[in-house]
């Protein structure tokens, strides 16, 4: 269903400047996106690979520490108490506000990219994971308890499986705002001269008038973000399956 | 007939900080191979009695004693021969049912293959054999609370403490579970304190009914239930077993009556 709408919507594109005549330095056709992709192939795959490259580690860095803080604040609600005030001053702060110090802080600028995206990517999961480690059904909780199961053995067969819905969920927002924090890091990088991601090449083809090249990288970077969510949703399918209600169809 | 004093419950209360008083002292005993259920409206600090037993809760004064040995010296449930069924099966939806009935040998460290096989000994007891494989959502309410049942029953307990644990399910499969816990309880050679609402289910399963009132919660009375085993269904409708719920219904609006509550009609009780 959704492909047949993407393609009619495609031909209403290809018909639309065809017909009007519009240049293709204001919207190019389909056609002439799809040619430049490929014409340019070198290029824009090198800037993927580049972008591909922060988002995949500012995720990477977002899961394992996002995943830290939480296990600390469930273990002390004092130490949670004092620090989240401080996550969510750097989660309402608006990246492109904080990106401009970070890259001229940061000398290695890939470094510097990926700590953007990280900052940006990093407080869904830790806000989930937190929610999921305490959200822990307390029949369950005596049980164990009745059991003389000791922290570790309820923190592997108990809290962990119980927190894992509420963690993949953290995931999926997590991988789109890792790629959205790449991106922006880059832009900002970009607008002081340097860099060569995806953003990159949008900024330079934007200013030599290469809409059609502008618009084969913004393709690009919209079909990484859609890769990823469908990643993230197949992950938790593999996962939550067997038998979380998100995962189970209505007929079971 | 033992007459090993399994449960003693010396003067043992419950309040909270917020002042309120879930139990007032009480004194119980319950010997081997008795079935004690503990009958009350809500509010009588059945439950609450019952966890203290099981070492949930801890009593704000007066003590429990199994077997004669306090309950930090008894130590972990299985330690103490002792499993706790909840009115939800609570059963862990991300694992299947052997893995959820293995839990107390698991969290004991028993080898794999010694506790599979008492996990299957376990599900045969229940009727459950052939759904190892399942995961809860896949089991009928009734179900569950037999898998519940399994996992209680496969660290060989001695004494069984069960709180309303049929109260969810409809009044056949709950007919059917009684008459199964009892063939259990007979065959096992448990002891089984059991806590239930219902004055018909107490009266059919048990050999003494302990009679508890709400505000503050006590107990009342306690009345035995003179009929040998096996019953059967015809138990059900015998005079005997009228006579017994009358006295028990009385038992109960008396002690709703010193506490200000209104009347439960003796025609609902079920």
């Amino acid at each position: 269903m959704p492909l047949g709408i993407g393609i009619v919507l495609l031909g209403l594109w290809q018909w639309w400047v065809t017909a009007m005549e519009i240049p293709k330095y204001i919207v190019p056709s389909p056609v002439l996106v799809a040619e430049t992709l490929v014409s340019d192939w070198g290029l824009l795959s090198t800037s993927l690979f580049i972008t591909l490259k922060v988002t995949f580690f500012a995720f990477a860095a977002s899961v394992v520490v996002g995943t830290l803080i939480a296990f600390l604040f469930v273990q002390s609600r004092l130490l949670e108490l004092s620090l989240f005030p401080y996550a969510i001053l750097l989660q309402v702060t608006p990246i492109v506000a904080i990106a401009p110090l970070i890259i001229i802080w940061v000398k290695h600028q890939d470094i510097a990219l990926t700590l953007c995206a990280t900052i940006v990517a990093i407080f869904p999961v830790i806000s989930n994971t937190t929610l999921g480690l305490r959200s822990v059904d307390r029949g369950l909780l005596n049980l164990f308890q009745m059991y003389g199961a000791t922290r570790l053995q309820t923190l592997l067969r108990l809290r962990i499986p119980s927190a894992l819905p509420y963690f993949f969920g953290g995931l999926r927002i997590s991988s789109g705002l890792s790629l959205i924090g790449a991106v922006v890091a880059e832009f900002v990088a970009g607008t002081g001269g340097a860099g060569a991601g995806l953003a990159y090449q949008i900024l330079v083809s934007g200013f030599q008038l290469n809409i059609p090249r502008l618009f084969a990288a913004l393709f690009l970077i919209t079909a990484t973000g859609v890769v990823l969510f469908l990643v993230m949703v197949l992950l938790s399918r593999l996962a939550l399956g067997n038998w979380h209600e998100s995962e189970l169809s209505e007929a079971t | 007939m033992t007459h090993e004093a399994i449960i003693e419950v010396m003067g043992a209360s419950k309040s909270y900080p917020d002042g309120t008083q879930a139990l007032a002292p009480v004194d119980l005993t319950v010997r081997a191979r008795e079935f004690v259920t503990l009958l009350g409206p809500s509010g009588c600090g059945k439950s609450t009695l019952l966890k203290l037993v099981a070492g949930l809760l801890a009593p704000s004064a007066g003590s429990v004693r199994l077997r004669a040995q306090s309950l930090e010296a008894a130590g972990a449930a299985r330690g103490a021969g002792l499993a706790f069924v909840f009115q939800e099966a609570t059963l862990m939806p991300w694992r299947r049912v052997r893995a959820n009935v293995r839990l107390p040998l698991d969290l004991a460290a028993v080898p794999r293959g010694e506790a599979d096989s008492g996990v299957d000994e376990a599900l045969a007891l229940v009727g459950l054999s052939g759904f190892e494989k399942h995961f809860p959502r896949q089991l009928s309410g009734g179900m569950q609370m037999r898998a519940s049942i399994a996992r209680a029953l496969v660290g060989k307990p001695h004494l069984l403490l069960m709180d309303e644990p049929f109260g969810a399910l409809d009044e056949i499969t709950r007919g059917r579970l009684d008459a199964d816990l009892l063939q259990l309880w007979r065959s096992r050679a448990l002891t089984i304190l059991f806590v239930t609402h219902s004055i018909y289910e107490a009266v059919f399963l048990s050999t003494r009914v302990v009679v508890m009132g709400a505000r503050p919660g006590r107990i009342v009375g306690e009345f035995t239930i003179d009929e040998p085993y096996p019953r059967g269904e015809q138990f059900r409708v015998s005079p005997k077993f009228l006579a017994c719920c009358q006295k028990l219904s009385q038992a109960l609006a008396e002690a709703s009556g010193q506490g200000g509550e209104a009347r439960p009609s003796v025609a609902a009780a079920s």
